[in-house]
């Protein structure tokens, strides 16, 4: 035969470290929507609430974050209205860690799916971290709510700056990348090492105290300050505030900084992922 | 003509570890690897894992449009070997070539979620099996009518009963239209009438120059659908042929029988330590053929080393669809005259029971209930022919053929 055979699909064992299907992945889009669909959809079902649930979670926290470590505990908020304060953290907090905790356990509780058919396995924690999203700007919008009603009813005049919200775009994508980076990390891993999934929900916990959410960065002291600096969401929940509610700490190198180590852990993510996906299933 | 390879398997392997795999934690590998950097007990760590091989050598080449039926005994590695295919999994070695989309129906409902109804599963079931929307949307209302459940589409799946979440899934499997289609035995669910409707689907899927890769154990609907079949055994691929030879040779079992004949060599005949079947012979027990009317002769040999025992032999008959037919179960003698040694035992199925067809038998021995109890793992096999003189007992279908006595009288005069 003269004519060379073309194949669609070579199935072989070796497998390359940067042996990435960026196309495949790309067919597969409709189902990455109708995965956030169904999160969506699935969020609303038999319960009474549905999704006021979205915004009932934030506030509480709100409030009683703003009762312990303001009034009892009288951390500074910088000058910020306590709420405020407290529920910019929450918000942008609770979006970094949704999107580490959902994706961090994509391999092991999907193991049943996977085992069943294929389709480029990196959907399922992309969706997590979209549909994520829409309970962000759900609560994002909550805020302005909140705010608005602080700037008509209360006395305090705080500074929403516009220059800043036009960031805002980049800094969710940078949160989503570091938390999608991290949860795959911990999911390929977690295929292994049970262990992770035990250390996952504590682990959040402790980075939340090592990242300025429940205190402003500028009352840390100085010798502190550059441990908290090397947390690469430091920067970014910073920028967050300065545009939420007028009061935060921006550096450019810091914020070049922090790019570079979510550009790095993303990709990180995304090689180990990419590698485990193939074989996991005999090992999960 | 010549049609082009569709499907190339060559030189395919998959190597499981079996053992400590599951049992790894982050603690465990890192104590592994500070013994390595000591160099202590270099040998102790590879000590307990041991290597199966689900496939071994598997070379097979397949034609556009070919239905391929894969049959074999449950562990010989067909699931495995779609799995590879169907890219859930790699192989350890070799390579698989394929042309055109791949979709894999290893298990109907895959990824329907409880809480959506029909409608929303029907589009995320299509796009986790490869669908565009847009492909979906043509397609829903063929699907929904396929299916048959119409009104239950905008119900949570939930709420269906098992055979409507097939219904609803084959449905959509079945309008994928990929190039190779991969099925692993999603027939056993479903009414008789579905399963129709699917062999007939299936069949105009394979028309329409679509290729099917097809894993069952119902042997009628192999020998109906394929147009060739392999017969996997231990990871390997030990028959290819047409579908009835194929499923024959399956049923009948492999060379080392020979006109119902079984003997083992003592180191792989079934059993333990303890006790060993050595031998089964199926001999009429009048004339030279096993016949309606020959009467049977099951004759069993077996082996023990237990003195002082209550050991029992016994043997089922099944009809060749699995059907248990029949037990037969004796001691082979009082408990205290047991000796180590050779035992031999004849069992006899009088005449006029088994009407003609295949059957198949189950020899059970040892001691009931324990551990020490031993079963034949083969498929041993005998056929039943048909009464050779015919007026001793007549044609008729069905598993028994008794030797009826009929009596009729009439019992009022209708004026």
């Amino acid at each position: 035969m003269s004519k060379v055979k073309k194949w669609d699909l070579v199935i072989t064992p070796h497998n390359s470290w940067f042996d990435f299907h960026f196309r495949e992945i790309f067919n597969y889009k409709d189902l990455l929507v109708l995965f956030v669909k169904k999160d969506i959809t699935v969020f609303y079902k038999q319960t009474i609430l549905g999704p006021l649930w979205f915004f009932i979670q934030p506030f509480i926290s709100t409030v009683l974050f703003s009762f312990i470590f303001n009034k009892v505990a009288k951390i500074s908020t910088d000058g910020v209205p306590p709420y405020l304060f407290y529920m910019s953290g929450i918000i942008a907090w609770n979006y970094f860690s949704d999107c580490i905790t959902t994706t961090s356990n994509t391999l092991t509780t999907s193991a049943n799916i996977f085992g069943k058919v294929y389709f480029p396995r990196i959907i399922v924690p992309f969706s997590k971290v979209v549909s994520g999203l829409s309970k962000f700007i759900l609560q994002l919008i909550f805020y302005f709510f909140i705010y608005f009603y602080f700037i008509f009813f209360g006395n305090t005049s705080i500074n929403l700056s516009i220059n800043i919200i036009f960031f805002f775009p980049l800094l969710i994508i940078q949160m989503a990348l570091l938390g999608l980076g991290l949860g795959l990390i911990i999911s390929s891993l977690s295929t292994k090492y049970r262990d992770l999934n035990y250390l996952i929900g504590f682990g959040t916990q402790l980075l939340m105290y090592a990242t300025p959410i429940i205190y402003p960065l500028s009352i840390v002291p100085d010798r502190y300050k550059y441990f908290l600096m090397l947390n690469p969401i430091t920067p970014i929940i910073e920028l967050f505030r300065l545009g939420l509610v007028g009061q935060g700490y921006f550096d450019v190198l810091l914020f070049i900084y922090s790019i570079f180590i979510t550009i790095l852990i993303f990709f990180t993510g995304f090689i180990i992922f990419n590698k485990v996906e193939k074989s996991f299933i005999d090992t999960v | 003509m010549k049609r082009k390879n569709i499907i190339e398997i060559k030189a395919l392997n998959k190597k499981y570890t079996l053992g400590t795999i599951n049992v790894n934690t982050l603690s465990n590998d890192l104590s592994k690897l500070w013994k390595h950097f000591t160099k202590k007990s270099k040998t102790r760590n590879h000590l307990e894992s041991k290597q199966i091989m689900a496939l071994h050598n598997i070379n097979i080449q397949i034609k556009k449009g070919e239905i391929v039926g894969l049959i074999g005994s449950n562990g010989a590695g067909k699931s495995t070997l779609l799995k590879i295919l169907s890219r859930i999994t790699t192989p350890t070695t070799g390579s698989v070539k394929i042309k055109g989309r791949i979709a894999s129906l290893l298990e109907v409902g895959t990824g329907f979620h409880p809480e959506l109804t029909g409608i929303e599963n029907i589009f995320l079931n299509g796009a986790i099996l490869g669908m565009t929307k847009i492909e979906i949307r043509q397609k829903l209302n063929t699907i929904i009518e396929f299916s048959g459940i119409e009104e239950f589409i905008n119900t949570p799946v939930k709420r269906y009963s098992s055979g409507m979440r097939v219904r609803l899934a084959f449905s959509v499997a079945a309008h994928l239209d990929p190039e190779i289609l991969l099925i692993d035995e999603v027939l056993a669910v479903g009414d008789a009438d579905f399963q129709k409707k699917c062999l007939g689907k299936m069949k105009n899927i394979s028309h329409s120059g679509r290729t099917i890769l097809f894993v069952s154990h119902n042997m009628s609907a192999i020998k109906a659908l394929c147009t060739r079949a392999l017969v996997m055994e231990k990871g390997e691929i030990v028959f290819d042929d047409t579908p009835s030879n194929s499923v024959s040779f399956y049923l009948i079992g492999n060379s080392k029988i020979s006109q119902n004949k079984y003997i083992w060599d003592l180191k792989d005949a079934p059993g333990n330590e303890r006790h060993k079947i050595i031998s089964i012979e199926i001999e009429p027990q009048k004339g030279t053929e096993i016949t309606v009317n020959s009467g049977i002769i099951f004759k069993i040999k077996c082996y023990t080393e237990l003195k002082k025992s209550p050991i029992y032999i016994g043997m089922s008959i099944y009809s060749n669809d699995g059907i248990r037919l029949t037990h037969s179960y004796e001691p082979l003698d009082e408990p205290h005259n047991i000796q180590k040694g050779f035992y031999k035992t004849n069992i006899t199925l009088p005449n006029n029971i088994l009407n003609k067809g295949q059957y198949y038998i189950v020899v059970w021995y040892g001691i009931s209930f324990s551990e020490n109890l031993v079963t034949t793992k083969e498929r041993i096999s005998f056929e039943v022919l048909p009464s050779v003189n015919k007026t001793s007992s007549r044609d008729i279908p069905g598993i028994l053929n008794p030797n009826f006595s009929i009596s009729t009288s009439m019992v009022e005069k209708n004026i």
